[in-house]
């Protein structure tokens, strides 16, 4: 398959089962909600030793919010719900609670066949010291927290669900600047996408990696087989005139949802074509007996 | 399916206690095994058609018609389905419902709503004491739902009220919000004398500046953010609460004489 002159690999990304939730962050503007929702995702690109992938999945008008103000909304995936939840609470604590003006609210409440509640501000509500209150509109609990600024005012809890992570696809580029040119047209037309965040910094990632190392401590290390300048030295997968790759890996809510933010950020990096030096798309498996599922790149192009 | 209707035919001497009559109790009975069913009154058990005309099929929406202050504990227990009154209503409306929807076209006397656990009532009419208060040798009152009136209510509205919503668009008599133990009561009109008297926590929303006792003390103005989000989930309420959308207040905390978690919300321009 060549669209745009741009090779589609006959391969597939495999990707595994994580757990998943959202989360509205509102504040007084965008600029403060902004502020509380990159603390919150900030240092969550990789479940290894992150954790949590996190990222903020758009902007939210006042009309959407919960309590009329402007706000973004997250998500966060992690391997485990005891994982998820912990971080949920440890990361609304310091970054959400801390950052003036913002609250928080639940961002899953239905539309899954599965919905697991999870503690949003139940146990932040014991900062209030005592002086916290309680208040239950629509059959929902919400906390007031006597803070600083006024009231820090938070959803009881959000829902989390079963959702996959770890989508992928490798964009191959004839040189450095042409693969990142490539990656932030990919990324701008994924950032689109409703349900997927991509973790990585700006949403890529250029240390893809393989299982295993020569050091025993080391449990993966360098994806040696896509280093350019490596190219004649190891059993590589590059051709002669590609001299870098870089990789978006994506999150999502649901299978579904990631295939089409792979199609979107696919088309826009094949939209810029051979004629930019985009080359080849690939995507990263591990043969297809770790992770359930599967993202066939034809598949998803057809 | 037609509305399954009770029209008082005569003209009571005691009072009625219609608690069998709810959709719960009535659903798939016949109409002659609903003209059957006992109501106390005083020492006497009345069958319900020597009082009432009844007609129609839908035991899920109840209408009492000619209704007035005698007829006490309609709706009481229902966990469903639909009442509504059209004249008046004796003391003990609602008591203990644990969902559906109750509309008073007309007054109602004492103990509305009381230990009410979920649903809805709406009163467009008066209302007297004990709104929403617990019982004599209860410790609690009104426990979960939504009450609208549109009227005045009495004395001691909200009484040991623990959680729920009370909108009042009228006066509230002396004592509000005694013992308030949590929840919500807002009132457009004026309030009496000893509002929030030993309240512990809970939300009352006032538009006119009250009298306060001592140990009701000053907070400061404040904007708050949950009013915001508390008046949007008032939206759809067939109240006059339904157009609010200010959220700036006074807010004075108390009764610090009992606990002092509670608040007192006055609308400030």
């Amino acid at each position: 398959m060549i669209i745009n002159g741009v090779t589609i690999d006959d391969t597939f990304a495999e990707a595994f089962g994580m757990r998943g939730t959202r989360v509205i962050i509102t504040a007084q503007n965008l600029r403060w909600a902004y502020n509380a929702a990159r603390a919150m995702t900030g240092f969550a690109t990789s479940v290894i030793a992150c954790g949590v992938e996190a990222g903020i999945e758009r902007e939210l008008t006042p009309e959407e919010t919960p309590d009329g103000r402007p706000g973004v909304s997250i998500l966060m995936f992690a391997m485990s719900s005891a994982v998820l939840i912990k971080q949920l609470e440890t990361r609304m604590g310091q970054c959400v609670l801390t950052c003036p003006t913002a609250a928080a609210f639940s961002g899953i409440d239905d539309g899954y066949p599965e919905i697991t509640k999870i503690n949003l501000g139940k146990n932040l509500r014991f900062f209030g010291d005592g002086f916290q209150i309680s208040k239950v509109f629509n059959g929902k609990r919400y906390w007031r927290v006597p803070v600083m600024d006024g009231e820090f005012l938070t959803e009881e809890s959000t829902g989390m669900i079963r959702s996959v992570g770890g989508g992928n696809f490798l964009i191959l580029a004839e040189s450095q600047p042409q693969a990142l040119a490539a990656c932030e047209a990919a990324i701008d037309a994924m950032s689109k996408v409703p349900n997927v965040i991509m973790p990585f910094p700006g949403g890529v990632v250029r240390s893809g990696s393989k299982v295993g190392s020569k050091y025993k401590a080391l449990i993966a290390s360098t994806n040696d087989a896509f280093c350019p300048t490596l190219k004649g030295i190891t059993k590589t997968e590059l051709s002669p005139e590609i001299e870098s790759v870089m990789e978006i890996v994506i999150d999502g809510l649901t299978d579904p949802d990631i295939r089409v933010a792979m199609r979107a950020g696919i088309a826009a990096a094949c939209a810029l074509g051979a004629k930019n030096g985009i080359k080849r798309i690939s995507a990263g498996n591990y043969g297809g007996k770790l992770g359930p599922y599967h993202f066939k790149l034809r598949e998803i192009m057809a | 399916m037609s509305a399954l209707t009770f029209t008082l035919k005569t003209t009571l001497q005691q009072r009625v206690d219609l608690s069998p009559l709810t959709p719960d109790n009535l659903a798939g009975k016949s109409l002659a095994g609903i003209g059957a069913i006992l109501l106390d009154s005083g020492r006497e058990k009345l069958r319900a058609d020597s009082l009432f005309d009844i007609s129609g099929d839908d035991a899920a929406d109840i209408v009492f018609n000619n209704a007035n202050g005698k007829l006490d504990f309609i709706g009481s227990q229902m966990k469903s389905g639909r009442i509504t009154v059209n004249g008046g209503a004796g003391s003990y409306l609602g008591l203990q419902m644990r969902n559906g929807h109750i509309v008073l076209n007309g007054d109602a006397d004492a103990f509305l709503a009381s230990g009410l656990a979920g649903g809805l009532i709406e009163v467009k009419g008066n209302v007297g004491d004990f709104l929403a208060a617990a019982l004599p040798g209860d410790r609690k009152g009104m426990k979960g739902g939504i009450v609208l009136i549109s009227g005045n209510v009495g004395e001691r509205a909200g009484d040991q009220m623990r959680r729920g919503i009370i909108l009042i668009e009228g006066n509230a008599g002396s004592y509000l919000a005694s013992r308030m133990l949590a929840g919500t009561i807002g009132v457009l009109g004026s309030v009496g004398e000893y509002v929030g008297y030993g309240m512990r926590r809970g939300t009352l929303l006032l538009n006119q500046e009250p009298k306060l006792h001592a140990t009701l003390q000053d907070c400061g103005t404040h904007t708050l953010p949950f009013l915001s989000l508390m008046f949007k989930s008032f939206r759809n309420l067939p109240s006059k609460f339904a157009a609010i959308s200010q959220n700036r207040v006074q807010r004075y905390a108390g009764d610090i004489a009992n606990d002092g978690k509670g608040e007192i919300l006055v609308f400030k321009q």
